[in-house]
């Protein structure tokens, strides 16, 4: 057993240390001295600190403290069986301080001498005891162990703030990067982004590609601050007229496309264009000034194509478009690969 | 010069003479950014260039304006957690004095890359030290001779200093503690109240 080597029989008298149970302390505040029945005969000025202050000499050391490992004991035999090696305590009464320790058996039978110290847990044990720096031997490097604990989590905080600072600084710059600066709406990238998006994961969606009429005519005659006020106008109008999970985007100087995801059904997609379009038929007022547009709308539904591809969408979407603006203008056309498109069909 | 130092003269300066003095040093510095992170490192001459202009537009020496820096360190309550490391150092003024060897050490085990000057103490007597400071550029030991200021404020310590940079390759900074315990100092307590552990 561990224990037999700490045992000697014979120690002549000058090998001996004697030790008086302060000078102990001294050096170990978290001893105790066992009596061979198991009793405690004297503690270290800590552990008193942490048994509440109360005097525990005379009580049972098994009654004070639960030994969990390496097994459980039950009789000062079992704990002198288990001296020499490591134990893992526990006090039995609130908070139940976990502890680490050693018991070695002293000469000819006086019982045995117990040390203790903290475990992982040392940073609770500090707290619920309030132990200061004059708690520790000298020699103990707890304290230092508390004050890198501390320093690494200042460290870490300093980390965490700099990396959230980053995530924001990156998906700013996403945003930017997918954002049209005049309208706030999407911009090409994005409606790549999303309808591509859409496809991988298999999502059945509508698009529509909005060109505004007569945008030219309002630009010439009052000028390029009406222009943006009436772009601005419109794109307020698109994003009342979709769902939030819908995508608007500005593709180009007075187009605007739109991403439905989960609405592949022509005919619900034609009553929202037609409401655009209502809507759009009123003028917008710049400067007490009247600027009259609308809008020509072609439609295309991912549930044509096996597989849908985006260019392919979007060009059908613009053939429906041209051929709205062709039929008159202010309309919508869904594109069907039937569709009668008229003869002049611009290239791109 | 490491971010947290950089990050410090930033925080002193911002703290102490407001946010607009900040703005303007850091465009004299010709930095290009707004603030320093203090978990990265920028090239040293920045950090000279922030100390040349934050003291032409204070019109304050170089020196006094690093010991101030070193007792804003200690003693403002941003910079709390510091004062609680610093705090580690011992239970008294003359035991925290003798852990300022360890400082540069202390400072790598929280931050591999920090590079702190090489400090020796000399106990004369039981109350008068010397301080050596060696190392990472001249400065330091004012900054130090506002962090012994401060720590001893700390303490409850009354001492008093003197700073001698007479000597190129090392700052001198002698230390007369008067009384061990002039006044009843802050409060230290091992467990760290934020729970941050």
């Amino acid at each position: 057993m561990a224990a037999q080597h700490l045992l000697r029989d014979a120690i002549p008298d000058d090998n001996f240390i004697r030790l008086a149970p302060e000078a102990l302390e001294c050096l170990m505040p978290m001893f105790l001295w066992l009596s061979p029945s198991g009793h405690i005969r004297a503690v270290g000025a800590t552990l008193r600190k942490l048994l509440g202050g109360a005097d525990p000499t005379g009580l049972r050391f098994l009654e004070v403290f639960h030994i969990r490992r390496p097994r459980h004991a039950s009789t000062m035999d079992d704990v002198m069986r288990l001296a020499g090696t490591r134990l893992h305590l526990q006090l039995r009464i609130r908070p139940q301080t976990g502890f680490r320790g050693i018991a070695v058996p002293l000469a000819d039978g006086q019982g045995a001498l117990v040390n203790l110290s903290f475990g992982i847990e040392v940073a609770e044990a500090v707290r619920a005891h309030d132990l200061t720096d004059a708690d520790f031997a000298p020699t103990d490097l707890t304290v230092e162990m508390l004050y890198l604990a501390e320093a690494k989590s200042a460290v870490m905080t300093e980390l965490h703030d700099l990396n959230r600072r980053l995530q924001l600084a990156k998906s700013e710059a996403e945003e930017q990067a997918l954002t049209d600066t005049l309208t706030g709406l999407g911009n090409r990238r994005k409606m790549d982004t999303v309808i591509d998006r859409l496809i991988l994961s298999g999502v059945a969606f509508g698009l529509m590609h909005v060109d505004l009429d007569f945008f030219k005519q309002v630009n010439d005659t009052l000028g390029h601050a009406a222009g943006d006020h009436v772009l601005q106008c419109v794109s307020r109008v698109l994003r009342a007229e979709t769902r939030t999970g819908d995508t608007v985007a500005r593709v180009g100087g007075d187009e605007f496309v739109l991403i439905f995801p989960g609405l592949a059904q022509t005919e619900r997609l034609a009553t929202i264009a037609e409401r655009i379009i209502q809507t759009l038929a009123q003028p917008f007022y710049f400067e007490g000034k009247a600027c009259r547009v609308s809008a020509s709308i072609g439609m295309n539904v991912s549930t044509q194509y096996d597989p849908p591809q985006p260019d392919r969408m979007l060009s059908d979407a613009d053939r429906a478009l041209y051929a709205s603006k062709y039929g008159g203008r202010s309309r919508a056309t869904a594109y069907s690969p039937d569709l009668d498109l008229p003869d002049i069909v611009p290239a791109g | 010069m490491h971010g947290l130092i950089n990050r410090s003269i930033q925080s002193f300066l911002r703290d102490t003479y407001g946010a607009a003095l900040w703005q303007n040093v850091a465009l004299d510095a010709r930095l290009g950014f707004d603030n320093f992170e203090a978990m990265l490192s920028y090239d040293d001459a920045l950090t000279e260039a922030v100390l040349t202009s934050a003291a032409n537009r204070l019109a304050r020496p170089r020196d006094t304006l690093l010991e101030d820096m070193g007792t804003y360190l200690v003693s403002h309550p941003h910079l709390e957690p510091l004062r609680r490391l610093l705090r580690f150092g011992g239970v008294t003024f003359v035991d925290f004095l003798h852990s300022l060897d360890d400082l540069p050490s202390r400072g790598r085990l929280a931050v591999p890359e920090l590079e702190l000057p090489q400090l020796e103490l000399v106990a004369r007597s039981d109350h008068h030290f010397t301080l050596y400071c060696r190392g990472a550029g001249k400065g330091y030991g004012h900054v130090m001779v506002g962090v012994l200021r401060a720590m001893a404020d700390d303490y409850g310590a009354l001492v008093l200093l003197d700073y001698d940079g007479s000597d190129v390759a090392v700052e001198t900074i002698t230390i007369n503690l008067l009384e061990h315990r002039f006044a009843a100092g802050r409060r230290f307590s091992l467990a760290s109240h934020t729970g941050a552990l």
